[in-house]
């Protein structure tokens, strides 16, 4: 059975989630990857504010494809997260409290996330067309002249994700391997 | 001598583009299906079970696969018998990546990679020119995603670490690569020649219909040797855990030095995605 859950996100739900549960995420998340994670960290380290207020929010690491008319977007599946990692802690530190990816995170962001109760969710890698039909509206917010890479704010409803790491711990890319491994990749 | 004029392969190459990103091929389709019913792992199972999902819904609605898009891989073959006429050949392949990416609203991925500027249209393309007999063009589009491209390694393995050092590396490079390339993959392999070589055939093997075997009896054995190993390193469908870690191993090969033995792995995602069309 799937958790619901919203966002921006309630602290005190997100405490309750364990690596390993399903969860349909609904409400109001913002995209951004390389390019804009470089960005956000240079207004940080300027002491410049940040274009939208972090805190208890969900930042999904995705570049959508351009929307056909009629469409509100492209295909629009994660990318991988560990590119992100020399800047989600920063964030993590500033109030951030979801990150959507795919992939393994580094120690420094798996500690980021157990210090500030956070949580990183796993979205199906390569489904773009399927994950485009959780996403009812989208507008660029900020780094326009990014492209693909401008952060987004997206309006979703029932986005299918897994909880890959929690705040206590868990970590389905360690634990879901070990599971099935019968041969040492060495 | 034939003359082919350029807006012919301009078009074949926009075409191609358009349909590899949408419609994924019937060798991945059924491998997916396949190892969905075998999978074990209740989360492998339903990443399957979304993948094949996805491949259907962006075949129906003319949608990418995924949004990586892709770098334009182009493999082709011109017989040496043709005359292209009507222009710079390279510009007609430019031109028909530039229309692809455009008309089916594909992601513009590419840039310069210190400025980091986009050039806005997903070109250049990446373009693999051979002379072949003949009077025939065949074209064979790959989009390549970077999820799996960036977990791609060379080996430059010296000849003492003979067959068995070669297995080693192409299992290690997979297992490396773990949830990052977006399992379950296609595992291309290109043994000897130089280093560039090496990764040229790695990459060419991709382009073989997905799960086929190398018509060389040792290499087809080592393709399921190391598909069996691959799959127990437990990575599973998206590195959630499972023992469908990749669909198929694809391997190249061609003579090297006497000093050396290249080993090239380039992983290639569950979106193998190839078109090929012949002029």
């Amino acid at each position: 059975m799937s958790k619901t859950v919203r966002a921006p996100l309630d602290p005190q739900q997100i405490a309750t989630l364990r690596a390993g549960d399903s969860v349909l995420l609904s409400g109001t998340i913002y995209t951004g990857r390389d390019a804009a994670h470089k960005r956000l960290c240079a207004l940080v380290e300027a002491g410049k504010p940040l274009p939208f207020d972090v805190k208890n929010q969900v930042i999904y690491y995705a570049g959508p494809c351009p929307a056909k008319p009629g469409d509100p977007i492209g295909s629009c599946g994660p990318t991988t997260s560990y590119r992100m990692d020399a800047y989600a802690s920063t964030l993590c530190d500033l109030g951030l409290i979801g990150m959507i990816g795919k992939g393994q995170r580094s120690a420094q962001v798996i500690d980021a996330i157990r210090r500030n109760g956070g949580v990183y969710f796993a979205a199906t890698g390569g489904a773009g067309a399927l994950i485009a039909g959780s996403v009812k509206s989208a507008r660029i917010i900020a780094f326009d002249d990014l492209g693909t890479e401008a952060i987004r704010e997206l309006e979703v409803e029932n986005l299918p994700l897994i909880v890959a790491i929690d705040a206590h711990g868990g970590n389905l890319y360690e634990e879901g391997p070990l599971r099935y491994r019968q041969e040492d990749n060495r | 001598m034939r003359e082919i004029d350029v807006s012919q392969i301009e078009q074949a190459v926009r075409d191609l583009f358009l349909s590899a990103c949408c419609e994924i091929g019937e060798d991945v389709l059924s491998l997916l299906h396949e190892r969905m019913e075998q999978e074990e792992s209740p989360f492998g199972r339903d990443v399957l079970r979304q993948l094949i999902e996805n491949d259907e819904l962006a075949a129906q609605r003319k949608m990418p696969i995924c949004q990586d898009t892709g770098m334009a891989v182009i493999f082709m073959d011109v017989g040496q018998d043709v005359h292209f006429t009507g222009g710079d050949i390279n510009q007609a392949i430019e031109r028909g990546v530039r229309r692809a990416y455009k008309d089916g609203y594909f992601r513009a991925s590419v840039l310069t990679p210190l400025t980091r500027i986009n050039t806005g249209d997903n070109t250049p393309a990446i373009v693999h020119m051979r002379i072949v007999p003949g009077e025939q063009v065949t074209l064979t589009a790959a989009p390549k995603g970077f999820g799996s491209e960036n977990m791609s390694k060379l080996w430059m393995l010296t000849p003492s670490q003979g067959i068995e050092g070669v297995k080693d590396a192409v299992v290690e490079t997979v297992g490396l690569a773990g949830g990052n390339p977006c399992p379950p993959v296609v595992v291309g392999v290109g043994i000897g020649g130089t280093a560039e070589c090496a990764m040229l055939m790695a990459k060419h093997s991709l382009t073989r219909e997905c799960g086929t075997h190398s018509a060389d009896p040792m290499l087809a054995d080592m393709e399921k040797e190391l598909l069996e190993r691959i799959n127990k390193l437990g990575i599973g469908p998206q590195g959630l855990g499972g023992r469908t870690t990749a669909l198929a191993v694809h391997i190249e090969q061609m003579p090297t030095h006497i000093a050396g033995l290249p080993v090239a792995v380039n992983m290639q995602c569950h979106a193998a995605r190839h078109k090929t069309v012949t002029i």
